[in-house]
């Protein structure tokens, strides 16, 4: 068989483009005082990704449109913005399932200072992360150098945080983190969550403890923003009701 | 290591100095990468040496975690197994060109691997009994090619996520200093008296570019990891990240030191058709089936005894050929389709939850009802920085260059050969990473730093320079896309010399072009159009690499498919490739620029014999 110059055959069926408008709020320090927005004509198909818009911008009209990104399947979490007012993975977010008759909106994630055009600081968020000691605790390690036992139902207690890929959609779509940068927002408490409700763990009274500070849970106001947000799906807020009901109870 | 030390305890206080806008840093142990093989590295040298791990991106952005299927370790927890099992699985998995008593370190160290990553808070999936879990994936099997085994460790088909958050949470315990979003981009070499007295080069520090700032920072250092990862990204049709532009692979090409076996690129079978997206083997390992537009169970044909769960090269080869023939499905007969349909929801959605979203979300197809279209993506290099099993980068054959290392990915053991068995490569990352890190601190106790030339950074300055000052006519994107549209139609899956002498033309123009392109973003914060430009340069090289590679070995091995040398051929290529950089890298013709030597196969208990499954 030959092969090896194999073309690739065009895209199935004739499935049509069209013009999508991107309005994106631009910021470049070096030059802008304030952001602007600004508008850009791209032709989309309707699976493709607003990543995908981005990167046309970025790659045909202009180079210095500065965004996130790496792996563009929703796993690495670099590219949460706000797209229509929603906090959003750009990877995730298909041109179909936004009405492209209106202008697409396209913005920074709101709470983290702003950087250049869709980048924020990320340094407070993950300095949150580190407050509530996001890692394993344990002082007994199995004594046959093997595995800790785990039941299936007790690793099941805590898997849905564990899907956390901190991107910091869900902290930076809640009103009170906006308001208050001192809270530590749902992504941390979500990482706390995943270590206070496993088994192995035997530090959950410490974590208990942090987040029973003024500017933990009990800033929660339980507006759900962040699991609307979870492009994984995490339920966020109950998972912020549990740590709450456990520090009522002082235990897991 | 323990599990319990004291947790955020502060490293030593990093020295930086600024001369002339230049910072300057001293660290025992640099680390460059924070993908898993870095960080792996990290957790040892973090306790025992000041150390630092530069990264052009967020650890956890790394793609590690994008990593699904599992990590092989024979812990035999569900039915019988054992090491050396596995070492033979790997050896004629990578098809013979593996280095046999590195497969047997893989495979033996496998174990301890999978028990610290559990040790460090991994949360694996249970057995009944509350043990880690353990699914069958390609390749791995029982007793020497008996029948399919269960060796791969896994947590959903989440298990690079995990292991690459449980590697980042231990490295926040142990409070390793990170420089996120620190672009490095030379190895500097400094001139010293070599044990003969004659003059040779040694690694003393790296330079990196600050994407933030756009400030240029230098980091001395006695010992110096590279864990940077893969270049999928000279394909089109990838599994890999955007990132993945194989700048450290890169880097030590560019410094004249060798590379490994580069023509061996993995294609994995199930990638989302037209995407690329991964879907991992591990459906394959819970009972899902590749079937063509007819729906027959082609892979019966092609590997009898194992079928869909035979080596990654072997299935993606058999998918060409069913399209080629004429048996893909959809209107333009371009794919196949991976069937999940009888494993139920509840398999689906609670050890394969990613890829049946992933399917949902990209190709709007429901795998519990309907089968997935797929088609073999670009997925992982075989090939790289030649090391030997202490993770000691290699300037020859046999020569180490003192005080460097390369780990994960972007490293030639060679553990996986011609071909990598599917989850060895996160299991290369925990054990080559870990050894990576320990003998780097070990160097570091008795080393001393090695001066630092005058102006370390002058070489990045000026190609930063360059490349920000280019007001050229060409599009970085449109170079960059030709190149990959050209890397999947005539270096894909299947080679012939014709196709790579098209490749290697077209390469050669735009490599001219890349002379001649225009950055736009002039600025110095976050410039990524730059940042994409430097990568377009990496992988026009390596590509390069990869494609005179490629037209050299004349036989068809492992993940290296020639239609006009259809059979393996041991006598003249039982070897690896080492090429190296000489002479004017820009000269016209890549055999002006690139020699090409071999080194021997490691052969301990195996001796090749023919590759069935």
């Amino acid at each position: 068989m030959s092969t090896a110059t194999i073309d690739q055959p065009a895209a199935p069926e004739a499935i049509e483009s069209f013009t999508v408008t991107l309005i994106i709020r631009r910021f470049d320090p070096e030059v802008d005082d304030e952001p602007r927005w600004q508008d850009f004509d791209v032709e989309m198909f309707p699976t493709d990704r607003i990543l995908d818009a981005l990167h046309k911008i970025k790659w045909e009209q202009d180079g210095s449109l500065s965004f996130r990104r790496s792996c563009a399947h929703g796993v690495c979490g670099s590219d949460a913005m706000r797209i229509n007012g929603r906090n959003r993975l750009a990877c995730k977010t298909l041109i179909k399932d936004l009405d492209v008759t209106k202008p697409v909106y396209v913005e920074a994630i709101k709470g983290l200072p702003l950087e250049k055009d869709l980048i924020v600081d990320m340094e407070p968020f993950f300095e949150s992360f580190k407050e509530v000691q996001p890692f394993l605790m344990a002082s007994s390690k199995p004594a046959d150098g093997k595995e800790r036992i785990q039941t299936v139902a007790q690793r099941a207690r805590f898997d849905d945080t564990t899907k956390c890929i901190l991107c910091a959609a869900c902290t930076s779509s809640c009103p009170v983190f906006w308001t208050d940068g001192q809270y530590f927002g749902p992504a941390a408490i979500v990482n706390a969550h995943r270590f206070i409700f496993d088994s192995r763990d035997e530090n959950a009274a410490v974590r208990l403890d942090i987040l029973n500070d003024k500017e933990g849970v009990w800033r929660c106001r339980t507006t759900f923003n962040c699991t609307e947000a979870c492009p994984r799906g995490i339920q966020v807020t109950q998972a912020i009701a549990e740590v709450k009901q456990a520090i009522m109870r002082g235990k897991p | 290591m323990t599990t319990d030390a004291p947790v955020n305890t502060p490293a030593p206080a990093p020295t930086s100095t600024v001369v002339d806008g230049v910072h300057y840093h001293q660290y025992d142990v640099v680390i460059v990468g924070a993908g898993g093989a870095g960080m792996r590295a990290a957790i040892e040298a973090g306790p025992q040496a000041s150390t630092a791990v530069i990264s052009k991106l967020y650890p956890t952005r790394s793609h590690t975690g994008a990593a699904q299927g599992g990590m092989a370790a024979a812990l035999a927890n569900v039915e019988e197994d054992n090491w050396e099992w596995h070492t033979f699985d790997t050896v004629k998995g990578g098809d013979y060109l593996v280095d046999q008593d590195a497969a047997e370190i893989l495979a033996k160290e496998a174990i301890d691997a999978v028990i610290d990553l559990e040790n460090m808070g991994l949360p694996f999936n249970r057995t009944p009994e509350g043990k880690i879990d353990q699914r069958r994936f390609g390749g791995h099997t029982r007793d020497h090619g008996k029948s399919a085994v269960r060796r791969a460790c896994y947590a959903a088909d989440r298990t690079g996520h995990m292991i690459l958050q449980t590697l980042y949470q231990n490295c926040v315990k142990r409070g390793i200093n990170f420089f996120n979003e620190y672009y490095v981009l030379d190895l500097v070499m400094t001139e010293v008296d070599g044990p003969d007295g004659k003059k040779i080069k040694q690694p003393s520090g790296v330079v990196a570019y600050d994407l933030a700032s756009g400030e240029l920072h230098v980091f001395q250092a006695k010992a110096i990891i590279f864990a940077t990862g893969g270049f999928g990204k000279i394909y089109k049709t990838t599994s890999n990240a955007h990132t993945l532009t194989g700048d450290g692979v890169g880097i030590i090409w560019r410094k004249g030191l060798p590379l490994e076996d580069m023509e061996f690129f993995q294609f994995h079978p199930t990638g989302l058709a037209g995407l690329g997206i991964l879907l991992t083997e591990g459906a394959r390992g819970e009972g899902a089936i590749l079937r063509n537009a007819s729906g027959e169970r082609f892979m019966e044909k092609y590997a009898p005894t194992i079928k869909d769960l035979a080596p990654r090269d072997i299935v993606a080869r058999s998918m060409v050929q069913e399209v080629a023939e004429g048996r893909g499905a959809g209107p333009n007969k371009d794919y196949v389709y991976l069937d999940c349909t009888h494993l139920g929801a509840e398999v689906l959605e609670t050890k394969l939850p990613d890829i049946t979203e992933f399917a949902r979300t990209y190709l709007g197809v429901d795998p519990v009802t309907e089968p997935v279209p797929v088609m073999p993506t670009a997925h992982y290099a075989m090939g790289g920085i030649p090391t030997n099993v202490n993770a000691e980068v290699l300037r020859d054959n046999t020569t180490v260059v003192p005080g460097l290392y390369a780990a994960g990915e972007c490293a030639c053991v060679s553990v996986h050969g011609s071909n990598r068995l599917g989850t060895n490569s996160l299991l290369d990352i925990n054990v080559f990473g870990k050894r990576a890190g320990n003998n780097a601190v070990e160097y570091a106790k008795t080393a001393e730093f090695i001066p630092l030339p005058d102006d370390p950074a002058k070489e990045v300055r000026e190609l930063v320079a360059r490349l920000r000052d280019s007001t050229g006519t060409e599009r970085i994107a449109a170079i960059r896309k030709e190149l990959q549209d050209t890397m999947d139609a005539k270096a894909q899956v299947f080679r012939t010399d014709e196709s790579l002498a098209e490749v290697t033309h077209i390469i050669h123009q735009l490599r001219e072009r890349y002379m001649n392109i225009a950055v736009q973003d002039k600025g110095r914060r976050f410039n990524t159009d730059l940042l994409e430009a430097i990568e377009l340069g990496f992988l026009l090289d390596l590509a390069e690499v990869v494609v005179f590679s490629a037209r050299n070995r004349k036989e068809s091995r492992g993940g290296h498919q020639r239609d006009d040398y259809p059979k393996r051929d041991d006598e003249n290529y039982m070897k690896h490739t080492m090429a190296y950089l000489t002479g004017d890298p820009h000269s016209a013709e890549a055999g002006d620029h690139i020699d090409l030597d071999w080194k021997p196969v490691t052969i301990t208990r195996y001796q090749p014999m023919e590759r069935k499954y």
